[in-house]
């Protein structure tokens, strides 16, 4: 970022930036026909445009978004906007509970860039990255996600605010297919265990049954009972709890595997199971 | 209808989501059991958000060959599981659904 003379990390940043955004583009990608339908609707429920691209500045998150309009449009109150936008968000809390471990070393205001951009998104590009090494530059790596995450979505919004009305058509050209099928191939990359599998089926098919209920609760819901069945099926640690300390964890560690395809596209080959699996063992073993 | 306050209303009761946990991180201790429980999270909640996107596209099941969002997942799976390649899984993906979408 400065002028002065390049530190030798900077390189290092350098590329852990580019390998972050890298590693969102295809979710940028999905993320942009929404960004530009939120912006196009905007107008159609009386926001003018700077409310709608300051929501999408420094509210940056999708689904609460469109679903806010929504409820503008039916003129709902404020805080039944402001608690749905609240429910909506309860994934983002399994989201960062999940980055807690990696966090606790970083300075406060990291964790409040980081809980800012925590989108759905950057989540699914991160979050195997802190589980492998270089943790240090992992920071780096975040930052990029959010830039291009963050940077396509308001530009979406913008050309969504200039396209006006002439925007439902775009929604028929499905772009958002590019974020489910991302989202397929990072979590592929976690099913390398019968639990793992089990935790995504369960998650999988509850939230189908689920999506009757109201702001998206199936969601939080279905992924929570997942994670229990996953719990469930893993192999249960001593009964002491001190020796539950000393023990290595699960050779299962399900987070091995999480890193193969993190890499993105420019980095296909990271060594999953020497990287991830390797860690979770020391870690269990300290 | 005061723009300023949706803006902040949302962005607090987005923030109050994401920033707590982080931020007491350090001063929670995560054992072994709930770390692995954590670990479970990434595709657990992907896999809720992208089964209906993909499998109920219009809000209700859709299993038809139709469906071209269901092939085209479908067919990620599958490159998926066969190659661990994101790029190759995202590119195999989205050829399938452009293909598709031409053959409709």
């Amino acid at each position: 970022m400065s002028a002065a003379p390049a530190p030798p990390q900077a390189g290092l940043r350098l590329s852990e930036l580019r390998a972050g955004a890298w590693a969102t583009a295809p979710l940028v990608l999905g993320a942009i026909p929404l960004g530009i339908i939120f912006g196009g609707m905007g107008a159609a429920v009386g926001l003018s445009k700077w409310a709608t691209l300051a929501i999408s500045v420094f509210v940056y998150a999708g689904s609460a978004q469109l679903i806010a309009l929504s409820l503008l449009q039916a003129q709902a109150s404020l805080p039944l906007i402001f608690a749905t936008t609240l429910v909506v968000n309860l994934r983002h809390l399994l989201y960062s509970a999940s980055l807690v471990p990696h966090v606790a070393g970083l300075p406060q205001r990291w964790r409040a860039l980081m809980g800012f951009a925590l989108t759905d998104e950057t989540f699914a590009a991160v979050s195997a990255r802190f589980e492998r090494p270089p943790a240090g530059s992992a920071r780096w790596f975040f930052v990029g996600s959010w830039l291009a995450m963050h940077g396509g979505w308001v530009a979406s919004t913008a050309v969504g605010i200039a396209l006006g009305e002439a925007v439902p058509s775009l929604r028929d050209l499905g772009l958002d297919v590019a974020m489910s099928i991302t989202f397929i191939g990072i979590i592929s990359a976690y099913l390398r265990t019968r639990p793992m599998w089990a935790a995504t089926l369960t998650s999988a098919g509850l939230s189908l049954l689920l999506t009757d209920l109201p702001h998206k609760l199936g969601l939080p819901l279905a992924g929570l009972a997942g994670v229990l069945v996953g719990l469930a099926l893993s192999p249960r640690p001593p009964p002491d709890a001190t020796a539950t300390q000393l023990a290595p964890e699960p050779a299962t560690g399900p987070a091995d595997g999480a890193a193969s395809q993190e890499a993105g596209p420019a980095d296909p080959r990271a060594p999953a199971h020497t990287g991830a699996g390797a860690q979770a063992k020391l870690r269990g073993a300290r | 209808m005061n723009e300023l306050w949706l803006v902040l209303g949302m962005a607090a009761a987005t923030i109050v989501t994401r920033y707590p946990l982080l931020a007491m991180a350090g001063r929670i201790r995560v054992g072994p059991r709930l770390r692995l429980a954590l670990s479970f999270v990434p595709p657990t909640v992907l896999a809720a958000i992208v089964a209906p996107a993909v499998l109920m596209p219009e809000g209700h099941l859709d299993l038809g060959l139709h469906n071209p969002r269901l092939i085209a997942a479908a067919a990620a799976v599958a490159l998926s599981l066969w190659r661990r390649q994101l790029g190759l899984t995202i590119a195999g993906g989205l050829a399938v659904y452009g293909l598709l979408l031409l053959l409709q």
